[in-house]
């Protein structure tokens, strides 16, 4: 074996190890690694007790309220299985609308209802523009009238 | 012609002369298509808005300050297995333009987050992993310049870059992985979720960052070589030419 074969052997193999090293720390800090947690975890148990956490996921058609006082707004963060009912009272980004992912950051009260004291929008990857959102909508219409 | 030749500095030094201009054109000119497609052809998002056309600026640099130091850990793994100089020195040369590209990812991301998100800054592992690989940058050229010797730096930067270079991955799958606030990619190897002439504009502008990449890293790579080699022969010559020639004619 040449010096050099030796040399780039050395680099790729201290290459592997840091990369295995990486990884095992990344797998033992994955809980601690997650912006949010989703409403499945919540009704598990397995987001942090007793200390503020985010909660994540859609918002809910037809659950955005508004309180009479104009800046209180009850909306339900759901995964598909399970939900969570959000309590805000404060200024919602403009792009937070039902059916569109939301992240809630706050605790969960005694009576199931998560109190936020700050409440972000998530963005998905889909960009287009307005008409053919307005071509999707229209055809998921279609399909549900049809059913 | 034969590429290894190249690997001399002498040889690569007149070679990268003489493209320096080429891929200086071509960015402009990739730049100039790729702004008027983003900002004038593509459509408005039906969600975002107009917010959204940051993404042909975002994306391609966030891209390329991935991109830049994978390739900085290469040139690094060349030089230390082969003990090639200019390997070294196009590492060393990519540090500064990598730097910029991901200082301009982070900033034009914090404002794109403000309207969409709310929030200029989270602490998810995208925007996380991001930072890190900024001050990977930075350090890295902390240390080569803190470092005397120059070959002594050489090796030293080459070690971070294949150290640092596990980060990119991460940042990479960072929205697969886990939660984030970040979305997910919208364009991965054979598919998209953005509406063509977006897209479009979004791939101008990523060729754009790569000309514009290669025409600086190489002219910085130029200066380093004429630096480094000063003691040959040709690097003095070239170096009184070069200065002469400043003066008036050349």
């Amino acid at each position: 074996m040449k010096a050099r074969h030796k040399r780039f052997l050395l680099i790729a193999v201290a290459l592997g190890l840091l990369a295995a090293a990486t990884a095992l720390v990344l797998n033992a800090f994955r809980d601690n690694l997650v912006f949010f947690h989703t409403p499945s975890e919540v009704a598990e148990g397995k987001a942090p007790q007793g200390r503020p956490f985010r909660v994540g996921g859609m918002v809910l058609p037809g659950s955005l309220e508004r309180d009479a006082d104009g800046l209180t707004v009850r909306f339900i963060i759901s995964d598909t299985a399970q939900i969570v009912p959000v309590v805000y009272r404060g200024a919602l980004p403009d792009l937070f609308k039902e059916t569109k992912g939301a992240v809630a950051q706050g605790s969960l009260g005694a009576d199931g209802v998560f109190v936020a004291t700050e409440v972000l929008a998530k963005h998905d990857e889909n960009y287009m523009p307005p008409e053919a959102q307005d071509a999707i909508d229209r055809a998921h219409n279609t399909a549900k009238t049809l059913q | 012609m034969n590429l290894f030749r190249l690997s001399s500095p002498q040889t690569f030094y007149p070679f990268a002369g003489r493209l320096v201009p080429v891929f200086a054109m071509l960015a402009a000119l990739c730049c100039a298509a790729g702004l008027a497609l983003g900002l004038a052809m593509a459509p408005t998002d039906a969600i975002q808005g107009e917010v959204y056309r940051i993404i042909f600026i975002h994306v391609p640099a966030a891209w390329m300050s991935m991109f830049i130091y994978l390739v900085m850990a290469f040139w690094a793994a060349v030089g230390l297995g082969l003990g090639t100089r200019l390997s070294f020195y196009m590492m060393r040369a990519l540090a500064p333009t990598g730097a910029l590209f991901c200082f301009i990812a982070l900033w034009t991301g914090a404002l794109w987050g403000k309207p969409t998100w709310g929030t200029y800054w989270a602490w998810d592992a995208r925007m996380t992993s991001q930072l890190l690989l900024q001050f990977l940058y930075f350090g890295f050229m902390a240390l080569t310049a803190a470092i005397e010797d120059p070959r002594r730096g050489d090796k030293a930067g080459a070690i971070l870059a294949l150290v640092g270079a596990v980060n990119v991955p991460v940042i990479y799958f960072s929205v697969q992985w886990w939660n984030t606030l970040h979305q997910g990619a919208s364009v991965k190897p054979g598919q998209s979720s953005m509406a063509t002439l977006m897209l479009a504009g979004m791939l101008v502008m990523a060729f754009a960052a790569w000309f514009y990449s290669l025409a600086v890293s190489w002219a910085r790579a130029r200066r380093i070589i004429l630096e480094r080699e000063r003691h040959t022969d040709w690097a003095h010559a070239e170096i009184a030419r070069s200065g002469s020639g400043e003066g008036g004619r050349r």
